[in-house]
């Protein structure tokens, strides 16, 4: 059953169209995929240019919230795990992203809207397999 | 030199750019993300359309870049080479999907949220840039 309270077409759209956007301009400019983990990955291991870029968006990244807060208030945010599952979930999104090679931005908006069947196997993989995490922890457990 | 201060400049921008449409989409909220993937329970479909807004205008980009020698800041377009399904693309999308699943976070909304000082975000981080290693180590000695 949909659920039409929290279904937000309009502020999903803009902010998919924004993604694209930003997507768009790294691709066009730097010739980079705009593909997070690997990005932050490589922040950490590469050196000399090739660090400094990926720093660069990292650090943009982690301010978007300053700057979103010098024109709005944060939109809500509700985490209900706790804080050993948070590790365990980033430990787990870290690796799995890395040994995959990309994750929702990487494989999902880039990788798709390129009509890479590898990224769309990817795709379809941890889609299916997060909600089928869901599904075994809201239904199951 | 001077080229790589305009890489950087631009990066910064793209990155800043994401973190603001992933705030909009409402992506940095976990409790969405997961109101996204319980489709057995009351299904929010929004993401999906995130997914279309960023798929639609990344393909134009793409599409555009085809005709481009190279890129506006002058390097070369980095196309993504792979296209084997291989079994680290397979093991590694599922275990992400499982993390992605138990929290409601993936490497861009984590960072986000760290960076607005959310403890949730930090620690998801930091054990994420763990991650991050460990498949580099694993990685080497496959190969």
């Amino acid at each position: 059953m949909i659920d039409w309270m929290h279904f937000t077409p309009q502020s999903a759209l803009s902010g998919g169209l924004i993604i694209g956007f930003a997507t768009a301009l790294l691709w066009l400019l730097n010739g980079r995929i705009a593909g997070i983990s690997g990005i932050a990955a490589a922040a950490l291991t590469s050196v000399g240019a090739e660090r400094q870029w990926r720093l660069a968006f990292v650090l943009g990244l982690v301010l978007s919230s300053w700057v979103w807060l010098m024109l709005a208030p944060l939109p809500e945010v509700v985490v209900t795990s706790n804080y050993q599952l948070l590790a365990l979930a980033g430990l787990l999104v870290g690796f799995g992203a890395r040994l995959g090679s990309g994750c929702t931005s990487g494989h999902g908006i880039c990788g798709l809207s390129r009509l890479s069947g590898r990224s769309l196997v990817a795709t379809v993989t941890f889609m299916t397999v997060a909600m089928g995490t869901v599904f075994v922890v809201r239904h199951v457990v | 030199m001077r080229k790589n201060w305009f890489l950087s400049a631009s990066a910064f921008i793209c990155g800043l750019l994401f973190g603001l449409g992933l705030l909009m989409a409402g992506m940095a909220n976990p409790a969405k993300v997961l109101g996204f993937l319980d489709i057995a329970g009351l299904w929010d479909p929004s993401l999906a359309l995130v997914m279309v807004g960023g798929i639609v205008v990344a393909f134009i980009a793409f599409t555009i870049s085809k005709k481009m020698p190279q890129s506006l800041l002058q390097t070369k377009f980095n196309w993504p080479d792979a296209t084997a399904i291989t079994r680290p693309l397979l093991i590694g999308s599922t275990l992400f999907g499982l993390g992605w699943g138990l929290v409601g976070l993936c490497p861009g909304p984590a960072l986000v949220l760290a960076g607005s000082g959310a403890i949730e975000g930090l620690i998801f981080v930091v054990f994420m840039l763990i991650g991050f290693r460990l498949a580099d180590v694993v990685q080497a000695r496959l190969s």
